[in-house]
């Protein structure tokens, strides 16, 4: 089981006290993306064993968002960080390196080749 | 449905006549903060706290939203002044009185129940007098303070629609023999 602590409240709960929304930090292409941009956003979702950023919800608590970086194999919790932020901030992904050495951020999303004739 | 239980470790009763204010503000803004404070006359609380003077309390909800109790005849000129205090400013006073159910529970038994079904560390180390916690109870979401030290007295609320599953809720676990006895005991 998941311990969480939120960074509005500060309350630490497990996870059951929480709701968890997915992957973080997806990227939404604007109008005129390709399908396979939108697909991508829409469908694809990293699924590492190790490291990995969520977003979390403190729903029956304070009811705000927030990020969360932690390992999917070992549970760890590596830090809670603001949810409105496109990317984990440094102090975070010191955290990381500092528990998982060698570990990098996987690069971000690109989006696919428009087709031709787009606008 | 029942609305008391008497006896045994843990005493409960449902609350009424408690109005309820819900205020949403930037809590670091001094003057909205003192506008609440100065008509309710009740010390802002720290977070996760819950503050009281004579019949009113004020309990911070999360890091922009209080929630003031008072008694209800009091809700219409309280929300008055609340208003005439935030004037243009980026805050809202809404009568919820309505919204939520309130609860007393009391007795050496009342710290125990909660801690059966809250995923909150209730010892007394760690949870004590003006400690407010919002959380759940079972699959129920629901906040609690300990607002008296002895007898150990709490007050939690709950939605209005889900009073009658926590009345439920309160009596199984307050029926003799549904205390594991772990605070008694420490
Ligand atoms: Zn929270």
């Amino acid at each position: 089981m998941l311990l969480l602590t939120c960074p509005h409240c500060g309350v630490s709960a497990e996870e059951t006290e929480f709701h968890p929304g997915g992957e973080a930090h997806l990227k939404r292409f604007g109008p005129g993306a390709s399908d396979d941009a939108f697909a991508g956003y829409m469908f694809e979702r990293a699924n590492p064993r190790g490291v990995h950023f969520e977003r979390w919800r403190h729903v029956f608590g304070c009811g705000k968002w927030f990020h969360l970086a932690r390992c999917t194999a070992s549970l760890e919790v590596f830090g809670a960080y603001p949810a409105d932020v496109t990317a984990p901030p440094e102090e975070i992904l010191a955290k990381i390196r500092a528990r998982r050495p060698g570990w990098e951020p996987a690069p971000a999303a690109k989006p696919a080749a428009k087709p031709e004739g787009d606008a | 449905m029942a609305d008391q239980m008497t006896g045994g470790a843990m005493r409960w009763a449902r609350v009424a006549g408690r109005g309820m204010i819900g205020l949403r503000l930037d809590l670091g803004d001094a003057a909205l903060a003192g506008a609440v404070t100065g008509a309710a006359g009740v010390p802002l609380p720290a977070p996760r706290r819950i503050e009281t003077a004579g019949a009113r309390r004020l309990a911070w909800m999360s890091p922009d939203e209080l929630l003031l109790f008072l008694p209800a005849e009091e809700v219409p000129a309280m929300l008055e002044a609340i208003r005439a205090g935030f004037g243009d400013g980026f805050a809202m006073a809404v009568d919820l009185s309505e919204a939520r159910a309130l609860f007393r529970l009391e007795g050496p038994g009342a710290r125990e129940a909660l801690a059966k079904a809250a995923p909150v560390d209730l010892h007394p180390d760690a949870f004590g007098p003006g400690d407010f916690r919002r959380t759940r109870l079972g699959q129920v979401a629901a906040a609690f303070a300990q607002v008296g030290e002895a007898p150990e007295t709490f007050e939690l609320v709950c939605f209005r629609s889900l009073a009658e599953h926590m009345a439920t809720w309160l009596d199984t676990a307050g029926a003799p023999g549904a205390f594991p006895g772990v605070f008694a005991r420490a």
